[in-house]
């Protein structure tokens, strides 16, 4: 379950329409990397944790991408709110345009729909924790990538620093995540069983909670 | 951590998201060290901050969350008056 705030995580007040950043910051949204399948990722797999910390991070961060994906969808819809159409044609926009006008659709830069296999849910806790802390860097490295196009330009770099911040502190959290899973494993072989199919030992299950 | 009153609206909201922002990062961060004494007592601190500013903006501006919209007496629901955060007026 989940309440709206009529507020964005971090304000985004973009007051010049850019085309070509639009087209490169919307792979944020429903790119490869973007914000829309961290979100489903996290929310996806978050069901078969093993244990209630694991569980926790995955719900929580997860909720918090929700946040990213409205921040993301701002900046694209604010640099394309007042385009002309000479400058959507220069600037790299048409195609997009002719699909979609300016509404907000969720396709990563080069043109691809967003699809559900971006991101995988395993229904093995190591697994999808290494997913999660691969995909955090790619996102990083994604945002890294658009800092150097629109670096200079602060009213639409600024929320990207934001959001860069945050693909490093979810990568901690995922680590510590990771480890409370496997301090609960044998060390001598991490694999030998999977925690949340082989020995279901659940997030409700009272001897593990103790 | 600053609660002060009477901000015109755009501070206050910036304020708001900078403590809902420290509720945030904290409930990560407690939710790998759920032992953490100095890191609870923080985030009671952020929170009950949060809470004040909220309730604020509710009676000054209007609500921002469906719970906060109880405490405007009119007879209109005055939801949609509140900017959404994408439109020119919503910062």
């Amino acid at each position: 379950m989940w309440n709206y705030e009529k507020r964005l995580q971090y304000p985004v007040n973009i007051t010049t329409p850019n085309a070509k950043a639009a087209q490169y910051i919307m792979s944020q949204y429903g790119g490869p990397d973007g914000e829309i399948g961290a979100s489903l990722r996290y929310l996806s797999q978050r069901f078969t944790m093993p244990n209630r910390m694991a569980t926790a991070v995955l719900n929580d961060i997860g909720t918090e991408e929700l946040a990213h994906l409205e921040m993301v969808s701002t900046i694209v819809h604010q640099l394309t709110r007042d385009l002309t159409m000479e400058e959507i044609e220069k600037y790299g926009l048409g195609a997009y345009y002719i699909d979609h006008t300016v509404g907000i659709w969720p396709q990563a830069a080069g043109g691809i729909p967003f699809n559900a296999c971006e991101f995988q849910s395993k229904g093995d806790p190591i697994t999808d924790l290494f997913e999660d802390l691969a995909a955090e860097q790619k996102a990083r490295a994604t945002y890294d990538n658009i800092l150097r196009v629109v670096g200079n330009t602060p009213e639409i770099a600024n929320p990207i620093r934001f959001l860069r911040a945050r693909e490093v502190v979810h990568f901690q959290r995922f680590g510590e995540a990771l480890r409370s899973i496997q301090e609960n494993l044998d060390a001598k072989n991490f694999y030998a069983f999977n925690p949340s199919f082989d020995n279901p030992c659940t997030a409700s299950c009272k001897e593990c909670n103790s | 951590m600053n609660c002060s009153k009477n901000q015109d609206r755009s501070r206050l909201l910036n304020k708001i998201n900078e403590n809902s922002f420290t509720v945030n990062d904290i409930l990560l961060y407690l939710d790998t060290h759920p032992h953490d004494q100095k890191a609870l007592s923080y985030y009671q601190e952020a929170v009950s901050c949060r809470k004040n500013l909220m309730a604020e903006y509710a009676r000054t501006y209007g609500p921002l969350t469906v719970d906060d919209a109880s405490m405007d007496t009119s007879t209109v629901w005055n939801w949609m008056d509140q900017p959404f955060p994408w439109e020119k007026e919503g910062v």
